[in-house]
């Protein structure tokens, strides 16, 4: 009689004591931390960037010669190089990106879609020296009859016709390096999508599905609306990668100052990242800070269209909780 | 509108498992039929197999013959698309689309079918239909807001107003009460009785005082043994089956003495 007495009193006492912290409080601890690093480490980058590229908005002129006077003229076409080869892999690589993501997630029977997704995680594995590689000196020439073809084709169309001139004699232009950046953010967009595509909830497929839906009626109904905001998030996660892409741009492209919209010229302008890993080794301290005023704007740049993408999406989300 | 179901010789597969055995019946038309049973007993999966849902899962299939209108459902070139715009179905958890506000959640399922419609074709059959649902006067004024604002029973009679726009000929429940408190529950029962006029209804639920107030015939199903295939045991109007079924395994069941 005395023992569970004895239990009793035990349990009694431990409904007094706050039994569980010890995890509670090491799991909520880590977790801060975790979060404080990473606004730490952002912060760290834009001071860095602040304080050793300020006086690069600001330099002598022949600092940013031979092409350009003053730090606008030297960073906006490289601005503009940069988004235009992002925009050129987003076009390619978006589409395909949520196909493939859909395939994997409602069509393909398992058996397809498991090696798939595997095949797809692996692409984001090859280093980006190895895809630069390849472009350069393997897809650059493949694509030089569809240079030609375009510029045949598209070039006579007023306005359209704009963007392809006189095409690149080697296949090396910025179309080309778009179409490479386009391979290497392909995984990441896929995997991503694929992942909140299949975290639909079932019954809200089975609601469409039961309505006389057809597959692709289900998607539209169910799957699209559910993933839009990770949709979302995984085409600014592949735009961030190609903004910052340095090996394949530096490798494939062949770099000029020309400004035009001609995506298959000859010389373009490279993207800001391409430029500094190109230039960094010149070193001259002026011409440093330059280039990490150049990284500076490519910062700003990546987190405006972050916050404008993120925008749009928390505006129709909201406009749904009313 | 209403149309009678005649179910021969069905067997329900997933993969080489025999889920369900052996089912024969004929449901009648605008009339309410209830199925009860343990869970497990294939009770759903028999039901979902009434508008091909049961699909959904690989490698499910049906043999033997399920007749709507003199139109076997498991005929080689019939669209199970097709199927389910004849035969709606209301599930355990109620589901309307989190993106789409009231409105849009009934006319879901006609945007489906019949594509653009004039604004004022759209407002009748959003009207009829929540009447129908009984959900007009609690929704009336907040048409455009989104239908997971209502409440849990709102969101259930919202999913019956979905399916009823579309006019289906028979409409199919599965544990529709089960997630709903009894107010709720009361509410959907005498929507039940409503439909029934319209509608053939057939409906799934583990409340043996769901099936006795609300259904005119029942039909119970047990396993055999476990593991073995669900089978159903007896089929009778409610009436009957309540006070003094032929099988003393649903008299077992229905008076809480099981097994």
């Amino acid at each position: 009689m005395t023992a569970p007495t004895a239990e009793v009193e035990d349990a009694s006492a431990n409904w007094a004591k706050a039994r569980a912290g010890v995890g509670d409080k090491i799991f909520a601890g880590t977790a801060l931390a975790a979060g404080c690093v990473i606004l730490a480490a952002l912060a760290g980058v834009f001071i860095f960037l602040a304080i050793k590229g300020a006086s690069g908005f600001t330099k002598p002129a022949e600092v940013y010669g031979p092409h350009a006077e003053s730090f606008l003229g030297y960073v906006v076409p490289l601005l503009i190089g940069t988004f235009t080869a992002s925009i050129i892999a987003l076009i390619i690589a978006v589409p395909l990106a949520f196909g493939i993501a859909l395939v994997i997630s409602h069509y393909a029977p398992r058996w397809v879609a498991a090696p798939v997704a595997y095949v797809i995680d692996l692409l984001a594995a090859v280093p980006s020296v190895v895809y630069g590689l390849w472009g350069a000196f393997f897809l650059a020439k493949q694509l030089v009859p569809m240079h030609v073809w375009l510029h045949e084709n598209l070039g006579p169309i007023p306005l359209v016709g704009n963007l392809f001139g006189e095409p690149n004699p080697a296949g090396r232009s910025v179309l080309t390096a778009g179409i490479v950046l386009a391979i290497m953010i392909l995984p990441i967009i896929t995997a991503i999508t694929r992942e909140v595509f299949s975290r639909t909830p079932r019954l809200h497929e089975e609601a469409a599905l039961a309505l006389g839906a057809t597959r692709w009626e289900m998607v539209r109904m169910t799957v699209f609306p559910y993933a839009r905001s990770g949709m979302v998030s995984a085409v600014m996660l592949g735009l961030g990668r190609a903004l910052g892409e340095t090996m394949a741009v530096t490798m494939v492209l062949s770099v000029g100052f020309d400004l035009s919209w001609n995506i298959i010229a000859t010389s373009s302008p490279t993207s800001i990242a391409a430029n500094i890993a190109l230039k960094y080794k010149e070193r001259s301290a002026d011409l440093l800070n330059v280039l990490v005023a150049t990284g500076l704007v490519l910062f700003l740049m990546t987190f405006l269209v972050n916050f404008i993408a993120r925008w749009i999406v928390g505006r129709s989300e909201r406009r749904m909780a009313r | 509108m209403a149309k009678s179901i005649d179910i021969s010789d069905v067997n329900i597969y997933y993969g080489d498992f025999l889920a369900v055995e052996g089912v024969n019946m004929t449901i009648r038309a605008g009339a309410v039929t209830a199925f009860i049973g343990p869970s497990g007993c294939g009770k759903s999966t028999f039901l979902r197999s009434l508008n091909r849902m049961h699909e959904v899962i690989p490698g499910a299939r049906v043999e033997g013959k399920i007749v709507v209108d003199g139109q076997d459902l498991y005929e080689p070139g019939v669209d199970p698309v097709a199927v389910r715009r004849q035969v709606g179905m209301v599930f355990q958890r109620p589901n309307p689309f989190p993106t789409m506000s009231i409105y849009d959640n009934v006319l879901a399922g006609l945007r489906l079918n019949a594509g653009k419609m004039k604004k004022s074709a759209a407002d009748e059959i959003v009207e009829k239909s929540l009447r129908g649902a009984n959900l007009w006067n609690e929704v009336k004024d907040r048409l455009n807001k989104p239908g997971m604002g209502l409440s849990g029973g709102q969101q259930q009679r919202l999913c019956i107003a979905r399916a009823i726009a579309v006019e289906p000929q028979v409409l199919l429940m599965d544990e529709p009460c089960s997630a709903l408190d009894p107010i709720s529950t009361s509410a959907i029962e005498d929507l039940i009785h409503e439909l029934k006029n319209e509608f053939t209804i057939v409906i799934v639920t583990h409340n043996m005082q769901q099936a006795a107030r609300v259904s005119d015939d029942t039909g119970f199903f047990n396993l055999k043994a476990t593991g073995e295939p669900g089978h159903l045991v007896e089929f009778n109007p409610t009436k009957k089956m309540f006070a003094n079924p032929d099988d003393p395994a649903t008299e077992a069941y229905i008076s809480g003495r099981f097994g």
